[in-house]
């Protein structure tokens, strides 16, 4: 049976064509013209070829160097995110009530990180986190622990991974929860009949029902964490030094701070790229694992 | 294997209850014998998950003792007794093997790895689960799963009882029947207790040598399908099983006499201990009243004949009352006027819902 074909489908389909032109494909490619030029201000452009591209991807070039520290810093700062938050969500959901006037509780609690603005965040712990008027930062001084977040890169990297990690772990436990609440109650019920422990209900129940969630939480944690600029901007400023100058504050500071577009356009192409290939990357492990069980079923 | 005891059995979910009502199942005592196959009948919501949660120990009941032989253990967690459930939906672990699934038992009770696999081999070609052993449970249509299910019951050697909780549906309807006489040929092989709950009255009386009629959180009786058919203790249950169910008609009985409206039956049992106050009901299967030509018999009005395949049901009007009853093969009803003959062995007499003995009357006994 041939599908009867209508290509009436395209008047619909042309408008939203023509709006994500307008919005997504027509910016990019103004930033793929100036990638490829350069500019002494005064509106006047300098064909450059693919020489920012070669540079950005020298690390023997000083603009190089920055660029693959910066890139370095931030892949580490995405691992140990990870690293962090879905362990610590799945916990999280795990010791959440199933049922009862707390479920609503809890989750109206943890939702609060998530409605904060990015900024206010920030703002929130370079406050929280001053050694002088800060109360963490006071009680931590207290305890006896050399801390200041704004002179030792250490300090600066541990304040910015809690504050990441208070905001955004919610975000991990809700989406677990959520996979958790699907699981039918006779799945604990034969897992106590069948007399298994409570990691065997974890590994064997819990775990394999959250696979799809879990593959959302990544996604998006990690790529939230890559893109991350706000809190870290507004609580070190990138400092000190440039121990927490991730990607996304590099770029702002070549694009706005010292207005060289060429190198700041190519530069977020490569970006962009980098975080396309990882993201296609986690999607495609992941799926295939589920792909890989049905084809030696079948 | 093992003798069930259910002892001044009740629960309520809610907490301090105070009367009848509040409890989901109103005290029972019953002993479910080893080795047979019971089924445990009654619409939604009568209890009978209730019941047999509290017998897996899923359930904790809030006043009396369930007694496994004569272990008390009411108070033993579930992993603790030996019982095994089926579920309504399958319930199979995704990322196992079909193999692994059946083992899982009893790896979590540490049997050694070729026990275990003598095991799974004997308990897969008795559901005739061999060929997918190798298979990931999870890809498996619902009456395999279903079958893995019941495996994981029946691969401990030491069940003392296996608890099917409507297990068949999520099952397609040609596959029902399959399944059906697959547990009957393992209750037959294995000598296990069966305790089998449904609604769908078929499945109870195809599977089980005893049916537990459940009514409102309480039992309203208990015997083989043939009890059932041929005296119901209750209307509900006369009601309840047969299709269509038993025809009840308020009455007046007045010793050997029933009194339908307008209409007269003759009894073969005297009732002389009906009182006043109470509601009095006659009770009779369609089965045994026969619709005939006009003429003898009790006259009524033809409303609807409806043909089931094995039978011709007649819906009728008997004084003002509906009633159903089967039309005799070779007759036809000219016309809407027709007569009844009801079968007086069949006739029951029923007081507030309940079945009343009568006496004998001289020489007519039943």
């Amino acid at each position: 049976m041939t599908k009867p074909l209508n290509n009436r489908a395209w008047f619909f389909v042309l408008p939203v064509f023509a709006i994500v032109a307008f919005s997504a494909i027509l910016p990019l490619m103004t930033v793929v013209n100036y990638s490829v030029q350069d500019t002494f201000g005064n509106n006047q452009f300098f064909w450059n070829g693919i020489g920012w591209f070669q540079e950005l991807l020298d690390p023997s070039s000083q603009l190089g160097e920055q660029f693959l520290s910066s890139l370095m810093r931030t892949l580490l700062f995405s691992a140990i995110i990870l690293l962090i938050e879905v362990p610590l969500g799945i916990a999280v959901a795990l010791s959440m009530p199933r049922e009862g006037w707390t479920v609503a509780l809890c989750l109206v609690l943890m939702a609060i990180p998530l409605l904060i603005p990015w900024n206010v965040v920030g703002t929130i712990w370079q406050v929280f986190a001053r050694g002088d008027i800060g109360l963490l930062g006071w009680v931590v001084n207290r305890l006896g622990i050399d801390y200041n977040y704004t002179g030792d890169p250490i300090d600066a990297w541990v304040t910015i991974i809690v504050m990441d990690v208070w905001h955004w772990t919610s975000l991990v436990a809700l989406l677990c929860y959520a996979g958790l609440k699907s699981i039918p109650d006779a799945y604990y019920q034969a897992a106590r009949i069948d007399g298994a422990s409570r990691w065997a209900v974890f590994s064997t129940i819990q775990l394999p029902k959250m696979r799809r969630v879990l593959l959302i939480a990544v996604l998006l944690r990690f790529m939230d964490s890559f893109m991350i600029y706000t809190e870290p901007f507004v609580l070190t400023g990138g400092g000190p030094g440039n121990a927490t100058t991730f990607l996304s504050i590099d770029l702002v500071k070549l694009a706005l701070g010292q207005f060289d577009l060429g190198k700041a356009a190519a530069m977020s192409l490569v970006y962009n790229l980098i975080i396309l290939a990882i993201c296609w990357v986690f999607y495609t492990v992941m799926t295939n694992v589920d792909a890989e069980r049905e084809r030696i079923e079948a | 294997m093992a003798r069930i005891t259910l002892d001044h059995l009740a629960h309520a979910y809610k907490a301090n209850p105070r009367t009848a009502e509040d409890y989901a199942l109103k005290e029972i005592n019953h002993v479910w014998s080893q080795g047979g196959a019971y089924a445990l009948l009654g619409p939604s919501g009568c209890g009978k998950t209730t019941l047999l949660n509290i017998i897996s120990g899923l359930v904790r009941p809030t006043r009396g003792r369930v007694l496994f032989d004569d272990l008390d253990v009411t108070d033993l967690s579930t992993e603790a007794r030996n019982i095994a459930q089926v579920f309504q939906f399958p319930v199979v672990y995704d990322t196992m093997t079909v193999r692994e699934n059946l083992a899982f038992p009893l790896k979590n009770r540490n049997v050694s790895r070729e026990r275990t696999a003598r095991r799974v081999e004997e308990i897969a070609s008795l559901l005739d689960l061999t060929r997918v052993l190798d298979r990931k449970a999870s890809n498996l249509t619902a009456d395999m799963k279903q079958k893995i299910s019941l495996g994981r019951g029946l691969v401990r050697p030491d069940v003392a009882a296996i608890l099917f909780d409507e297990p068949l549906t999520v099952i397609d309807p040609h596959l029902k029947w399959q399944l059906r006489s697959t547990l009957k040929e393992i209750h037959r092989a294995l000598d296990i207790t069966m305790i089998y709950v449904t609604h769908d009255q078929t499945e109870a009386l195809t599977f089980a040598d005893k049916v537990v009629v459940m009514h409102d959180g309480a039992v309203v009786q208990t015997g083989t399908p043939d009890e059932l058919f041929e005296r119901p203790a209750h209307t509900f249950v006369g009601h309840f099983i047969g299709s269509p169910g038993m025809n009840i008609l308020p009455c007046r009985v007045e010793g050997a006499t029933a009194f339908v409206g307008t209409s007269l039956i003759s009894l073969r049992r005297t009732y002389r201990t009906l009182s006043d106050g109470e509601r009095i009901e006659l009770g009779i299967r369609p089965e045994f009243v026969r619709l005939q030509p006009k003429g003898a018999g009790l006259p009524v009005q033809i409303r609807r004949i409806d043909d089931i395949g094995r039978a011709r049901i007649a819906r009728v009007e008997m004084s003002g009352r509906p009633l159903a009853a089967s039309i005799p093969d070779g007759i036809s009803i000219e016309g809407n006027e027709a007569s009844l003959v009801l079968d007086p062995n069949h006739v029951h007499i029923y007081a507030n819902g309940h079945l009343v003995a009568g006496e004998a009357t001289g020489g007519h006994a039943a």
